[in-house]
């Protein structure tokens, strides 16, 4: 554990000494920032049209109305932004020839894997984290149920989670970023719209097509729904990924 | 301390090192010898734990490379080839880090740091970035990383290539102040790395073993003629005729630079010779003494010569 949390340092100090971490951090909040004022901004208009009528009145609902669709947008732009902050974990170390000091030190392989994607978690929750006084004010100015919204970031963190592993499996095949964060992007997006291809298939297809798309476990969360299957589907997502990794680097270096 | 035997490296259908028996005494330098591609960073890769061997074993300190990984991970300093820098850190920040993945306990890193900064001649830039020093202090992190955690055996991959002649004294100084308390291998294409820095050498080419020993028995082994090559202005031949009848001479050739000219062990005839080339008018214009019979050694190795 203290092998892993080494690593991981070192990782967060390279994260936070060069610009990555805060241009990430930055751009995130902003789009976050930008989709929630219009989502924000649209029910106001529509709770204002609906004052009058008590039937559609009612049926407003700020978790399902903000919270939701601003919570698939967060996981959009996290689909496009962590294959970034994950592109250079192993990559970077090949290209400049330090994978030869760590794989030389008495510290085993999934150590260093795991410190890596401690590192990357810790700031997948720094960005999730700072979206939080969305919330906070949210709850100074109306009355969102929590439930959802604590099932939501839940959802987020786990599927974050599951891109950086798979992130990491990418940059652990090529010592080219490039390279590694447009396999980790392409192969993420198939995981997302794999589920478009259910809706023409039957059967034992259709089942499969949708459980491992990535954005169907999603939904569930959003909705305050917290059911093991989602939460196993994304552990076992990110374990695999971290699994591969260690194979691949294994291998390597065993051919 | 080091043990290698028949120790095989194939990547595919090529062998990259091919049966290498070596081993080296606690406390020694040794220099691994060979031209460039001859196996040298493969048999340092595999001694490090990086690579696996296809065949042979190794072990260092009495642990086995493979069955016991860890245990020689702990006890090594490596300095590969293409230099590990973190090049956003300062030297402080990476020994720091070096040493807390070679296990040192967090109250003594300091300490370790500060030590391996003051061998290495670091003081100077201990709190710069990586990327802002000179590749010779770029060299000397790399050496300094190499010992941090007090390594009984250190395993140096052409530590003083890519650098200008004044650094590369500096660094054969720093390497030859850490004998004794460490074992240390250093790979190297340069002859005279070795017989200015080691004790002995193991000399590969293609992956095999050429020949190894420390430097008196190799010597010893070829046998060190007593001589100089002798190069006169003019009238080389008629020279050579001349010098012949020199008491003690024994054998006189004419080579490509000048005439190779063999005495008896313990005559010294380079005066009379000199005396000799300007009385009868031949002229000098240089009389350097033989080559180290290694070094001969070594040329035929690398040129094609056969194993020993």
């Amino acid at each position: 554990m203290k092998n892993v949390w080494t690593i991981a340092k070192k990782e967060l100090r390279a994260y936070f000494t060069s610009p990555i971490a805060y241009v990430i951090f930055t751009v995130f909040l902003i789009l976050v920032g930008f989709f929630f004022f219009s989502l924000i901004n649209w029910f106001n208009s529509m709770s204002l049209q609906m004052a009058q009528n008590p039937t559609y009145y009612s049926q407003l609902n700020i978790n399902q109305q903000v919270f939701g669709p601003l919570f698939h947008n967060m996981s959009i732009i996290l689909l496009l932004m962590l294959p970034l902050l994950t592109m250079r974990l192993f990559s970077e170390e090949k290209k400049i020839g330090t994978e030869e000091l760590l794989y030389t030190s008495p510290i085993s392989v999934a150590q260093i894997i795991l410190g890596k994607f401690v590192a990357s978690l810790i700031v997948l929750l720094g960005m999730l984290g700072l979206t939080a006084i969305l919330v906070v004010f949210t709850f100074l100015f109306g009355n969102p149920e929590i439930r959802p919204l604590l099932t939501g970031y839940l959802g987020l963190f786990l599927m974050g989670a599951a891109f950086i592993a798979l992130g990491i499996f990418f940059s652990s095949l090529t010592e080219n970023q490039i390279v590694s964060a447009i396999l980790t992007f392409g192969s993420l997006l198939l995981f997302w719209i794999i589920n478009w291809a259910s809706a023409s298939a039957a059967g034992i297809w259709k089942e499969v097509l949708n459980y491992v798309s990535i954005l169907q476990h999603f939904d569930n969360l959003t909705q305050g729904i917290l059911d093991t299957t989602d939460i196993v589907y994304y552990l076992s997502f990110a374990f695999f990924g971290l699994f591969l990794t260690h194979s691949v680097i294994q291998s390597r270096r065993w051919r | 301390m080091i043990a290698v035997e028949r120790l095989t490296k194939k990547y595919g259908e090529l062998t990259a090192v091919k049966d290498l028996s070596f081993t080296v005494e606690q406390g020694k330098i040794w220099g691994l010898l060979g031209p460039n591609a001859a196996g040298k960073t493969t048999t340092m890769r595999i001694l490090t734990g990086f690579l696996p061997a296809t065949d042979g074993k190794a072990s260092v300190g009495g642990f086995d490379v493979f069955e016991q990984p860890n245990e020689v991970k702990k006890i090594l300093g490596y300095l590969p080839e293409i230099l590990p820098l973190y090049p956003d850190m300062t030297v402080t920040e990476y020994l720091r880090f070096i040493a807390a993945i070679k296990q040192i306990p967090a109250p003594k890193r300091k300490e370790a740091v500060a030590k391996a900064v003051k061998i290495s001649g670091l003081e100077s830039v201990k709190g710069r970035l990586i990327k802002n020093i000179s590749r010779g202090f770029k060299q000397r992190v790399g050496i300094a990383q190499a010992l941090v955690h007090d390594p009984k055996v250190i395993i140096l991959d052409e530590p003083t290539i890519g650098l200008d002649p004044a650094q590369i004294i500096e660094i054969r100084s720093l390497i030859k102040s850490l004998r004794g308390e460490h074992t240390i291998i250093l790979s190297t294409h340069i002859l005279a790395e070795v017989t200015q820095t080691c004790d002995g050498v193991v000399i590969v080419n293609e992956g095999r073993l050429m020949a190894s020993g420390s430097l008196e028995e190799l010597t010893a082994s070829v046998g060190q003629a007593e001589g100089a090559i002798v190069r006169v202005r003019r009238d080389t031949m008629a020279a050579a005729e001349v010098l012949r009848s020199i008491a003690g001479v024994e054998n006189i050739r004419p080579e490509e630079d000048g005439l190779r000219v063999e005495w008896k062990s313990g005559i010294d005839p380079r005066d009379e010779i000199a005396r000799c080339c300007l009385d009868r008018g031949f002229g000098l214009l240089e009389m350097r003494p033989l080559s180290l019979s290694i070094e001969d050694l070594y040329l035929k190795i690398v040129s094609g010569g056969t194993e020993q």
